[in-house]
Order: C-alpha cells, then structure tokens, then sequence
C-alpha cells in the first residue's frame, strides 16, 4: 500500500477520552445475585426479575456462537462489572447534571442544550448504565409520546413494558440476547400512540466510559397503529486497552401502518493500530413489522468496535408490509466486522429491500451475512439486495455470505454484488486532474456511501460523512 | 506550430526509468517548446505510454536516472497532483471508472483547483454548469455526461471525450494525449482532434503518444519523433509518419543512425 493510503486510513481516535465522575460500580462477577442486585437497585418488579433469572438460567445452558467470521480470545465474564452508575444520579432537570458529564458531552458533540432545541433533537444520553438527562419530554408527552429510560417505563409503564419486552427478541434467542436479558442496566423506551406522527427525530447517545464494564442497554421501540417515528443512536467510548464488551438488544413492534424508522451511527472505540483495545460489539437488534403495511427501515453506519457482530432484522409478518436495511460498514486496522441482515417474509405481498457497502482498510476483515427467507405463506414477497464492497490496499479482506431460503414460489428475489478498490490507479487518476489523495478518498468514499447516507437525517447525514472521513482522513505525506 | 525563439516548456534529458525492476525508459531525450505539435510513434512495447506516465508522476514507476524540466522547475521533484497543478495534463489512455462519483462533480473540482492555484475564485455548481456545457459544445458531448458516474458504462469514444473536456477545462500548458485515438471511430476521432486543435495556442504545446498515423491527419505535427526499446530512435517531420505507414516500423528497427537523434531541433 502507498504511504499516502497508508496515512489516509491512520487517523487516531477522537472520542478516547475518560470521565473522571465517581461512579458506583458493582463487583466484577456475574450470578444470580449480581442480577438480584441490579434488579433491586432498580427497584424492578418482580416479574422482571424472573425474567432475568429465568434468561440467566437459559444463558449458561447457551454456548458462544464460533461461526461468524471474526476471531477473539475467550472472554471471561467473570472478569466484567454488570452495573455502573455515576452517583449522584437523581436528575430532575439539567442543571443538576454533574458538569464534567456534560463537558463529555460537549466533547462529543452531543447536541443537547441550545444546539438540541436549535436541531429538535430530543436526546436521551446513556452514561453507562443510567439513562441522566432526557429533553424535550414534555413537548412529547403532549402529544402522548412516551420517550424515556427503560428503567423509568418499567416504574411508569409496567404493563406495556411487560407486553412487549422479549416478544421480538426473546430471552433465549441467542447467546448475547441471553446475557442482556438477564443483566441489562438501561436503555431507552419508546411508544408512539395510534395515529402519531412522532414530532421530532429521537435521539439516543450511548457512551461506555468505566473500563472493564460492560454495556448491556436495551431498547424498545413501538409504534401503534398509523404512527411513525424516525430514531437515532449514537455511540462513542473511551481507550482502554483492554478490551470491552457491548452486548445491547433493540426491539421494534411496528402495528398497522406504523412506520419505524432506527439509524445508527456507531462509532466506538476500535482498538489501537496493532488491535489492543477496543469494544466487543455484539449485538441484537430486531424489528418486528406485526401489522399490515407496516415499515421498519434500519439504517447504519458502523465504523468502530474491534469486533461487530449485528445483524439489523426484519419479520414481516403483516401483510404488505416492507422491510428495509441500509447499512455502511468501514473496518481499518485489526478490525473485524460480521454484520448484515436478517429479512424474514412471513406476510403476503411483504417486500425487503438491502443495500449493504462495507469499506475495509488496513488488515481488516469486513463480511457481509445476510439471510432472505419467504416462508411458504408469503405469496408475491419481494425481496432485493445489494452488497458492494470497496477495498482500501491490498492487505484487507472484503467477505459476503447470502443465504436465500426461497418457500414460495411466487416470491422474486434479487442479489447484486460488487467488489472494487480504490487503489494506485484511481488515486493516480484523480492527481493527474489536481485533485489530492486525501479528497479523492473521501470523495469515492461519500460515492459509494451514497444510496445508504441518504438515508439519514440530515444532521447525521452530515455527521457520518464527517465521520468515515475522520476514519480515513490524515495528513498526506 | 514552430515559433522561432518560443520559450522551451519540456526538457527531458537521458531519462531512465524502471517498472517492476525492469528497465523501460533507456536515455529519453526530447525538448518541447511553446506552440508545438509533437508526436511520438512506435511498435507496442518500446515504452511510449511508461514516458507519459512517468512525466505526469505514476508512482508505480521508479525513475533511475537523467533530468526532466517543466518551465523551469524540476518536474521529478513534484508529487503527482502538483505536476498537473503547473500545468502538465495527462490524457490517459484508458481513464479510470469512478463509481458513484458524478462526472460533473469530479470536473468541477478538478477545474476549482486550477483556479485555486492561478489565485482566482473557485465556481459554485451553477456557475460550473454554465461554463462546463459550453465547453461541452466544443467537443458535441451530450449533457448527460455530467450526471453519470466519472467514466463508468461510457463507450470507449466518450471516455476520450471526456479527456479532451477535461484538458479543455484545466488549460494545461503541457498535454500529453496518450493513444487518444485508440478505440475512436472516425466520426469521434474527428471530434477529438477537432476538440486538441482548437485548443491549440501559441503559449502551450500537445505531445500526442500514438501508435497508428490515423490521428495526424487530424492534428498535424510539426515533429514526429520514432521511439524504440525506451529511447527515440529517429525524429523527423509530419513526413516521417507517412514514411513509417507504409513502410512499417520493421524499417526503423534497422536505422541509419546508430546514436540516438536529438530530439526536437
């Protein structure tokens, strides 16, 4: 690889910075009395304690999953603290936020005060395990909007909670879903009332900053009958060298002509240019389109974690109703990511749609896993899936792996693929016409992006550009 | 055309140059001056593009030896993207695909950083577009061209079409058009030079890399020079090609002069 490739892609970490706030942090270890205590630090009912437990049960009975395409020592989870709360922590207005956390957030850019009213961006911020600040809560409310921490709908909304939770993931659904239900700490619950059109995008800022805990928060998304709602996640964390683990699990419950819309900008630590450190990202996320034409799109931008294992999925159940992924994956370094898409058609008449661009540099390894099922009862289901894959040098891996299970046949699926590289000739090209080797990646880079970037809202459209272009940006020597 | 006392934009001096270890460029010599038409000729093999590629900077060629002047300047000295800055254009032979990057993006900054270097104002996209289609007119481009992707799916004619427009955009001082009229049929070829001729001027020069003599009956010479084994075997006028039409190259692999000829008098 070229020197001037080779500095574009070693751009240093920008967010690796620790908060120095007291933090109550539990004892390494996990049984079920590290769950009992969580639980009742939490003052959790008990339904939700057994359904911990019953998870934790499930989960040591669970083995670690060892086929996708990514490789890690064994962890032991033993060795993690299950809960970690700044102190103090009881919150009533922002004032009260401790000012270093703001600080972080400032340093994170996290538009929260002036510049959150400015945008109508209503931010929950995930600080570890609590959920510290919600805004614009009141201006929801009135239109009956709940936008709140878990913890706080277990207190406030116990019975939709309970009918829900569990009900697109379930406890035992996999090794990492096992473990997050038995220990998750927080996470931000949203419910959008028959017929609203939710008045703001909802924004979420998730950051791990205690080394050696792991961040295990959990997400509940419905939207009722007729209503719609557009949902951000952003994510950061410090340096550490050891690695950390982010075990999270995402639902969407989408009822008739409900519209969710779930864009991520993932941008964890992904470990030091010789593959120490970085965050163990593996994670659940799962929409459930229950009603008739019913909408559940995810969009994502995945340019940190060590390792990534996710998979964004759809069940379409509801007749006519449409699935839709759209995913940009960059890996630089050690990284390595196996992430794609489930698109399960169930329903008649249901349609997917996937458009997969995985970017690889350095020694990375990026693989594309995707499965398209028609069950048999899914007459006329559509699907189209596009998985392109742009190589930086000559020394990283780009992988896909599409399983179609087809069980009806009128079903129409499509699959496109493509490799291509920006290698000496392009770059060449481009400064033969003036153009240096910094702009011309990014310019590529925001071209192959494209069809997913514009996806985004238009702050976070702005914000991932900003993003892969840090990634791959330096100084060109 | 030949101006006496013209200023002397190219001076390349006994270069040699190696790609993969080996060695391709033997001793170039070749001087080009202000208002010039040169052409170089010769078999496949004997290091025509290696020369062009090596003066626009390709980084996959490692220059062993000699000098090269660009108005004054050590060209060898300069990184790539600085060399087209001063005014060196390269007409690839076959230009790149860029997927997902719209033509009219990448010609508009392209044409931003000319005006960036000359100390003037860069264009807007409107104002760009105004000044990219009458450009366009010049060489009977469709205006589609601008909103597809940077070469890709175009046939072999618009990818040397867009060349030309992008030498027509940027005004280089220096352009060296490699085998443009490679893949050209004839009404294309036809445009093409039309496109070279009428950017011709008395301050800047063409060096044109072919293979066939087709394109000179567009665009005459004023030198032809004939280049074997990584150095110019023969040098002579728009007659030399002529010569080598019909008598083929076999007849200059056995030349009269042992020595190098000079290049360009």
């Amino acid at each position: 690889m070229s020197t001037a490739l080779q500095n574009l892609v070693n751009q240093p970490y920008k967010h690796g910075f620790v908060t120095d706030i007291e933090s109550d942090v539990a004892a390494k270890g996990l049984s079920t009395d590290t769950i009992r205590m969580i639980s009742a630090k939490k003052q959790e009912p008990e339904w939700l304690l057994e359904f911990r437990l019953k998870a934790y049960e499930h989960w040591l009975t669970m083995e670690e999953p060892r086929w996708p395409n990514v490789h890690y020592p064994k962890i032991d989870f033993q060795a993690i603290s299950y809960y970690s709360a700044p102190k103090p922590k009881k919150l009533a207005s922002m004032d009260e936020v401790d000012p270093e956390l703001l600080r972080t957030f400032e340093k994170l850019g996290v538009p929260m005060n002036e510049r959150a009213k400015l945008a109508g961006v209503a931010v929950d911020v995930i600080f570890d395990s609590v959920s510290v600040a919600t805004t614009y809560k009141q201006k929801l409310a009135d239109v009956g909007v709940i936008f709140c921490s878990i913890s706080e709908a277990v207190r406030e909304h116990p019975e939709l909670v309970r009918q829900y939770m569990g009900s697109v993931v379930p406890a035992g659904d996999n090794y990492y879903a096992a473990l997050n239900s038995a220990v998750f700490t927080d996470g931000s619950f949203c419910f959008i009332p028959k017929g609203v059109k939710c008045p703001m995008e909802l924004s979420t800022y998730f950051r791990i900053n205690t080394e050696e805990s792991g961040q295990f928060e959990r997400t509940l998304i419905i939207a009722e009958d007729g209503a719609s709602v557009s949902y951000l996640e952003g994510c950061t964390a410090p340096k550490f060298d050891t690695n950390q683990l982010h075990a999270a699990v995402v639902e969407l419950v989408a009822l008739n002509d409900a519209d969710i819309k779930y864009s991520t900008v993932q941008n964890w630590y992904a470990g030091d240019e010789n593959g120490k450190g970085g965050i163990y990202n593996f994670v659940t996320k799962r929409g459930l389109c229950k009603g008739v034409n019913s909408r559940i799109s995810w969009t994502q931008v995945e340019t940190g974690s060590a390792i990534t294992w996710k998979y964004p999925s759809c069940v379409l159940r509801g007749e006519n109703s449409t699935g839709e992924f759209y995913s940009v994956a960059l890996t630089n370094h050690h990284q390595q990511a196996d992430t794609g898409t489930k698109m399960i058609h169930i329903g008649k008449g249901t349609r997917s749609r996937i458009i997969s661009k995985g970017i690889s540099a350095g020694v990375s390894n990026n693989s594309y896993r995707g499965l398209v099922r028609i069950a048999p009862t899914a007459a006329g289901a559509r699907n189209f899936s596009q998985c392109d894959s742009l190589l930086i040098g000559d020394q990283c891996g780009a992988h896909t792996f599409p399983y179609i299970q087809v069980g009806n046949p009128t079903a129409k699926v499509e699959h496109e693929a493509s490799t291509s590289k920006i290698g000496e000739d392009q770059l060449f090209y481009f400064a033969q016409r003036g153009i240096g080797a910094e702009e011309a990646v990014s310019l590529i880079i925001n071209g192959f992006c494209k069809e997913v970037f514009q996806q985004l809202p238009m702050e976070f459209a702005v914000e991932a550009t900003q993003l892969l272009g840090l990634k791959l940006e330096g100084s060109v020597g | 055309m030949i101006v006496n006392d013209s200023k002397t934009l190219l001076a390349v001096r006994g270069l040699r140059a190696n790609v993969n270890g080996i060695e391709i460029l033997k001793g170039m010599e070749l001087t080009v001056k202000a208002g010039e038409v040169h052409a170089i000729m010769g078999p496949n093999g004997s290091g025509k593009s290696t020369f062009a590629k090596v003066l626009a900077g390709h980084p996959a060629y490692e220059v062993t030896g000699g000098s090269v002047e660009f108005g004054g300047a050590d060209l060898m000295t300069l990184a790539p993207e600085a060399r087209a800055r001063a005014g060196l254009f390269l007409g690839f032979q076959y230009p790149i695909e860029i997927p997902g990057v719209a033509n009219s993006q990448f010609l508009r900054l392209a044409y931003n950083t000319v005006l960036t270097q000359r100390g003037q104002e860069e264009l807007d996209p409107l104002e760009f577009d105004d000044f990219v289609r009458e450009k366009m007119k010049l060489l009977e481009m469709n205006p589609d061209f601008l909103s597809r992707s940077v070469t890709e799916g175009f046939s072999g004619g618009e990818k040397k079409r867009n060349e030309i427009l992008q030498m027509a955009l940027l005004d280089p001082r220096l352009a060296i058009l490699d085998e443009t009229d490679s893949g050209l049929d004839i009404d294309a070829l036809r445009v093409v030079a039309g496109g070279v001729n009428q950017l011709s001027r008395p301050d800047n020069a063409v060096v044109l890399v072919t293979h066939y003599q087709r394109l000179l009956n567009y665009i005459v010479p004023d030198y032809v020079h004939v280049m074997d084994a990584g150095r110019i075997v023969k040098t002579g006028g728009k007659e030399l090609a002529l010569e080598l039409e019909t008598r083929g190259y076999e007849w200059e692999s056995h030349p009269v002069a042992t020595s190098p000829a000079p290049a360009s008098a």
